[in-house]
């Protein structure tokens, strides 16, 4: 297929968020350290402008021969990739700022994994989807890394790394199985392959899902693929935490939806199982083992492995309806998850991480507004009406229940309920224990910060009041009625 | 039996008892060597398939460039590989059962098939495969090209970050700030007031 400058214009907004980031490179390398503020607002403002190149895109279509697509879905899951990175930049600064990591090479590793993710969501073949998650994890191995001289961001890199390359083979092992199987990497066309029946490759097939599924768990943090998760959340720095906890679940949603739908919707009966084995395994580990963790960045990530469980669950429908409830969760999610971990990015200063649960003890005496907001993130987070993580969780249990999964919707209703004492919990602690530190609460003179956290916080009631607008957009995006 | 397929036997036992002797020498700097062999191997039952491009691409990148990097890492370092051995005997029993249980499980799932070799037709306009793969690499791949230069690109960026270090106190030397020095740099008059020898100071 010849190239054609309507490829071009499709590829927009990545193009020019290329482009903008290896100018920020130069930039960046100019400013001294005491004007890395230029870096950071610069930073921002390319993200803002891709977001309005994607908001404002070309109408659907695919392009460089069928290996980019431009639809519905890939702008929606754009739109909250982009505003969710944005929020971690600002949530990020002060962090940084106070642990000497405030350099350039973060936001441009974290602008390099934002391009990636915004190709995975629009991959078209397989190849795509393995070079834009090659783009995203080995940024996110080198940020992990970032705060070079502490042993446990070392170790937690060197954990990433080792098994984020293991994942991937697998992964590719799998393509190349599928490969093997249909002659093609286009995702369409296995699609079309796979639908009308390609005979005696059925069981190469099926193996290639095995391998392809194996990798999606581990790179979504599924049970029993979940063992690098909180070792890694806990062993980086908040900032970094902030960031791969949130924004990449939007991006692995995508990759699955592409992989597991878009190419092979027609083996809905095999990996349909796979991934309801899968979600309950993540939602019982998840839920029970963080009930015994005294840090939070190691009880959220236990959490998002629960979370990862709901989300899996949506997936494992195979309708329309059940990938949009599965999209809403994963958009959800990342905006809960950006919160909770922008509130200990807010109390944490010079020297002091607040990442043990004990540092949020009196928080409602020491500054009532922010322990608000923090009740409404681990409310959500629990699932809690009215607030937004109630609904995420509300549609995915009834896209469930439409397609007659009663067990497993039992089993999430019953996880979910345990794992609501390990957040109220929190709330306990913030509202009914005396402080250990007296006084009102030194805030960070970062007002973004404070602002933008606080309009997260309030975005969980707001949209948990008013998620049709949200809601309508993904049923669209999914074509469902 | 033809002789492409001697040849085929002969490279494909080679590669399999250089592949054996990477994992079981004791040496690092024989398996290193011996890597070479398994890749160099490799490469020729690559030309035997007529992919000559990635046979020469995987002679060129993997012996030429990284095994003789990988040659000096294990030299410089000096690693002793008996500790590394230590648990071999007691894990080999376990080791051996799941090896074999995945292979019958792979078995009983694929089974044992006579693999058909499908002679593809020869170009009929005679393309090289290389003309043929870089004409697909700027065609219909082109945007997954550009994305792995990305990826490249990312790699420097992190190899930077994470090597990159500027130590304070250490006594190098700057050539640039030796010679843009001037004369009143390098010497100070003081002038002071004469004291009388007696005179002790306090």
């Amino acid at each position: 297929m010849p190239f054609s400058l309507h490829d071009l214009y499709l590829l927009l907004p990545e193009a020019f968020l290329l482009f903008a980031v290896c100018g920020l490179i130069a930039v960046d390398l100019l400013v001294k350290p005491s004007q890395r503020d230029v870096t950071h607002w610069l930073a921002i403002g390319v993200l803002v402008a891709t977001l309005a190149l994607v908001v404002y895109s070309v109408a659907p279509g695919r392009g460089f021969s069928g290996m980019f697509v431009h639809d519905a879905v890939s702008r929606l899951l754009k739109v909250f990739i982009l505003l969710i990175v944005i929020a971690v930049f600002v949530y990020a600064r002060n962090y940084l700022k106070d642990r000497k990591l405030y350099v350039g090479e973060f936001y441009i590793l974290c602008l390099f994994a934002t391009l990636g993710m915004m190709l995975l969501v629009s991959a078209g073949s397989l190849v795509m989807i393995y070079v834009g998650l090659e783009l995203l994890t080995l940024s996110s191995y080198a940020l992990v890394a970032l705060n070079r001289d502490s042993p446990l961001s070392s170790e937690a890199a060197m954990k990433y790394f080792v098994l984020g390359a293991l994942a991937s083979g697998i992964l590719l092992y799998g393509m190349s199985m599928i490969y093997g199987a249909t002659g093609t990497l286009d995702l369409k066309s296995i699609h079309e392959l796979v639908a009308s029946g390609v005979g005696d490759n059925k069981v190469l097939l099926t193996f290639g899902l095995v391998f392809l599924v194996a990798g999606i768990g581990f790179k979504f943090g599924a049970a029993p693929f979940h063992m690098w998760l909180p070792d890694v959340y806990q062993g980086s720095p908040t900032a970094v935490t902030t960031f791969i906890g949130s924004a990449p679940k939007i991006a692995a949603f995508g990759m699955a939806w592409r992989l597991l739908e878009g190419a092979l919707g027609g083996l809905h009966q095999h990996w349909g199982d796979m991934l309801a084995v899968l979600a309950v395994l993540s939602l019982g580990i998840g839920n029970v083992v963080a009930i015994a963790q005294s840090n939070l960045k190691r009880m959220l990530a236990y959490s998002t492995i629960s979370h990862v469980g709901f989300l899996l669950l949506g997936l494992a429908n195979g309708t329309p309806s059940g990938y949009a409830a599965a999209m809403f969760y994963a958009i959800a999610y990342a905006i809960m998850s950006a919160a909770a971990f922008g509130s200990i990015l807010l109390l944490a200063r010079a020297g002091f991480e607040a990442e043990e649960i004990d540092d949020f003890k009196g928080l409602n005496q020491r500054n009532p507004w922010y322990a608000f907001v923090v009740l409404l993130v681990m409310a959500s987070l629990a699932g809690i009406p009215p607030l937004f993580g109630f609904f995420a969780k509300l549609l995915v249990l009834k896209a469930a229940l439409d397609a007659g999964m009663l067990w497993l919707s039992i089993v999430a209703i019953v996880f979910a309920i345990v794992g609501a004492f390990y957040y109220l919990r929190v709330i306990k602690v913030m509202y009914f224990d005396a402080p250990v530190e007296k006084g009102v609460l030194a805030l960070p003179h970062d007002i973004p910060l404070r602002w933008i956290l606080s309009v997260n916080g309030a975005a969980l009631l707001f949209l948990g009041l008013f998620f049709g607008p949200l809601l309508s957009w993904c049923y669209r995006a999914m074509g469902a009625g | 039996m033809s002789f492409e397929l001697i040849l085929f036997y002969l490279f494909a036992a080679v590669l399999t008892v250089a592949a054996l002797g990477v994992i079981t020498v004791k040496n690092s700097v024989h398996a290193a060597l011996l890597l070479v062999l398994t890749f160099f191997t490799a490469a020729a039952l690559w030309l035997l398939l007529q992919a000559e491009f990635l046979a020469i691409a995987l002679v060129l990148v993997y012996v030429g460039a990284v095994m003789v990097l990988f040659l000096f890492v294990v030299m410089m370092l000096d690693i002793k590989i008996e500790p590394l051995r230590e648990g071999f005997v007691r894990y080999l029993p376990v080791g051996a059962i799941v090896a074999l249980v995945m292979l019958t499980e792979m078995l009983m799932l694929i089974g044992l098939k006579v693999m058909s070799a499908q002679t593809l037709p020869p170009d009929p306009a005679g393309a090289s495969n290389t003309a043929w793969l870089g004409k697909a690499l700027f065609t219909q791949f082109l945007l997954p090209f550009e994305v792995a230069a990305v990826i490249l690109t990312v790699a420097l960026i992190a190899a930077v970050m994470l090597t990159l270090r500027r130590r304070v106190g250490v006594k190098a030397q700057n050539p640039a700030k030796q010679v843009a020095v001037k004369a009143s740099e390098r010497i100070r008059i003081v002038k002071m007031e004469s004291a009388s020898k007696g005179a002790s100071t306090p």
